[in-house]
């Protein structure tokens, strides 16, 4: 299906992370949280951050958007850096957000940028209600429907901007396991749909190889005590991919061990 | 792609199943109360039987007993009487004009500037620190209190009364928006902000509408409190109104004039009350 029916082609832009630096003041005093990362996400790909828990994966996605501002270093979307929150990013976070006061529909009309007329916000809407599979939610609350249609809500909010970006928290995380296989196709297919640019944090490593072109593993970084991209690993084969693949099984279990997890023999 | 396909799905456990149709199951715990509500005739008439019942202990305690002698407790025809000769010198409509007009005007602007407050409060940090201290030292000060100072200032006049009753309505709806504010939640604002929502756009689409079914318990409050306040300003010197008519009763020894303006208090208040209540339910049925 080809939802372009509307003048809106995605404008995927690459995403460039420059020696980022980033600090939290805590009770107990300053504790670094991201210490020199760099990334380099093409434009239309998508990239997947795996980490420990806490180890700064999601600082990293608000950095990128501008939600938060670094120390140092600086973020790039095509070729104009980050200052303050950017209208080229959209973020679908871990848990829906959804406002409880308005339909399905409006919600997802809060992602449309702004000056956008009525008639084609509208039609954007529509499109995007039935892309997701939400047409006959689309006038019930958030409080009426589940939480896997409230995820996609939550995704076509972010996609009703057009993003040059889109970044995903963990959007699946709160799902079932048979819930999440689903809206992992669907976000390939979204993707095939309206290419853009993909940067989900993630702490299922089956998801990643699933999903990403690059998988991006934050770990502490030697002598620091901040988290740095520790390895970048280029997923082989082209998607869909299949989930029962060995070369994909093998890289898995690379993955597992280098987020601390042993191998049982 | 292709569009996920639709099917219907019955059972709750379903429910993440991205091809489902949407379980359409609002509030479904509460079919008890949506059967009440078609009635509501019936729920008024329910909530007559205890005043019924206590009007009609008092007419037997005073009129077919004498329990109670007629400079204590009259009975209820007695207070009736005394309404409707009230009316015939055409002084009630006047107590019961000018209390009212005071009340609303008092709430008006009490309530007005309760929200205008509570929002730069709730808002922004550094007023808080600024203002919230010496609001909440204001707040510790009992209403009595105020009247020498607002009679000296201001006279025993209109502005007096009325100021008073906005200093009672602008406490509840200066601490319940203030509070809700403050308790938006954080997620919500993010999502406008990630979103380019900055400034008022923000707090008209987020924040303000978050806060809506608070906004209307202060207003609740205030409005109870407004009525509270009428009282104590019309006591302390007036020449017409409810607090007139009481003190005045008082002074002649006409109980049931007393009782009659009691009575009229309490159906004003419940009347106030229940437009509040119509405005909630509409309100609360487009903001939650």
């Amino acid at each position: 299906m080809a939802p372009a029916s509307l003048d809106v082609q995605s404008r995927a832009a690459a995403v460039q992370v420059r020696g980022l630096h980033r600090t939290f003041s805590t009770a107990a005093g300053e504790k670094h949280v991201l210490s020199n990362v760099s990334l380099d996400v093409p434009a239309g790909g998508i990239v997947a951050l795996i980490g420990a828990s806490g180890c700064g994966k999601s600082t990293l996605l608000r950095e990128i958007c501008g939600l938060n501002t670094p120390e140092a270093g600086a973020v790039l979307i095509g070729d104009s850096p980050v200052t303050g929150i950017d209208p080229r990013c959209a973020v679908a976070f871990q848990e829906p957000r959804l406002l409880p006061w308005r339909t399905i529909a409006e919600n997802i009309a809060l992602g449309l940028p702004s000056g956008v007329d009525k008639e084609t916000g509208k039609a954007r809407v529509a499109e995007l209600i039935s892309l997701v599979g939400l047409v006959e939610a689309a006038n019930l609350r958030p409080r009426q429907i589940s939480g896997g249609m409230a995820q996609r809500a939550s995704l076509a909010r972010a996609l009703a901007r057009n993003p040059a970006v889109l970044l995903l928290d963990e959007p699946f995380g709160a799902l079932d396991a048979l819930t999440r296989l689903r809206m992992q196709d669907l976000l390939l297919d979204i993707h095939a749909a309206e290419p853009t640019t993909i940067v989900m944090v993630t702490h299922d490593v089956e998801e990643a190889l699933y999903l990403a072109d690059d998988i991006a593993l934050l770990a502490p970084a030697p002598n620091s005590h901040g988290a740095h991209v520790a390895s970048l690993t280029t997923v082989p084969g082209s998607r869909p991919r299949s989930r029962t693949d060995a070369v994909l099984a093998h890289l898995r279990q690379e993955m597992l061990e280098g987020l601390g997890v042993s191998r049982h023999h | 792609m292709t569009a996920p396909t639709r099917e219907r799905v019955t059972n709750k456990a379903a429910d993440d199943d991205p091809n489902e149709s949407p379980t359409v199951a609002p509030v479904s715990s509460k079919p008890a109360r949506r059967r009440l509500n078609k009635r509501p005739w019936v729920i008024a008439g329910i909530g007559l039987i205890v005043p019924a019942v206590l009007l009609a202990l008092w007419h037997w305690s005073t009129a077919v007993t004498g329990y109670f002698p007629i400079y204590q407790l009259p009975p209820p025809a007695s207070v009736w009487d005394a309404g409707i000769d009230l009316i015939q010198r055409g002084e009630l409509w006047t107590h019961v004009a000018i209390s009212t007009q005071r009340v609303l005007i008092g709430f008006l602007v009490g309530a007005t500037l309760g929200l205008a407050v509570g929002a730069i409060v709730g808002l922004s940090n550094l007023s808080s620190s600024l203002l919230s201290p010496m609001i909440g030292a204001l707040r510790a000060v009992p209403s009595l209190a105020w009247i020498p100072l607002l009679l000296i200032w201001l006279k025993i006049g209109e502005d007096s009364k009325v100021t008073l009753i906005a200093i009672g309505a602008f406490f509840p709806v200066y601490t319940t928006v203030s509070a809700a504010l403050r308790h938006v939640d954080p997620h919500l604002s993010e999502v406008g902000r990630a979103f380019g929502l900055r400034g008022f756009t923000l707090f008209r689409t987020i924040q303000l509408p978050a806060v809506i079914p608070s906004v209307i318990s202060g207003l609740r409050l205030a409005m109870a409190q407004s009525w509270l306040f009428l009282v104590a300003a019309e006591l302390a010197g007036a020449s017409m109104g409810l607090g007139f008519l009481l003190t005045d009763s008082q002074n002649n020894g006409r109980v049931d004039r007393v009782l009659l303006a009691i009575v009229l208090l309490a159906l004003l208040g419940v009347l106030t009350d229940i437009v509040i209540g119509f405005v909630e339910k509409r309100l609360l049925r487009k903001w939650s």
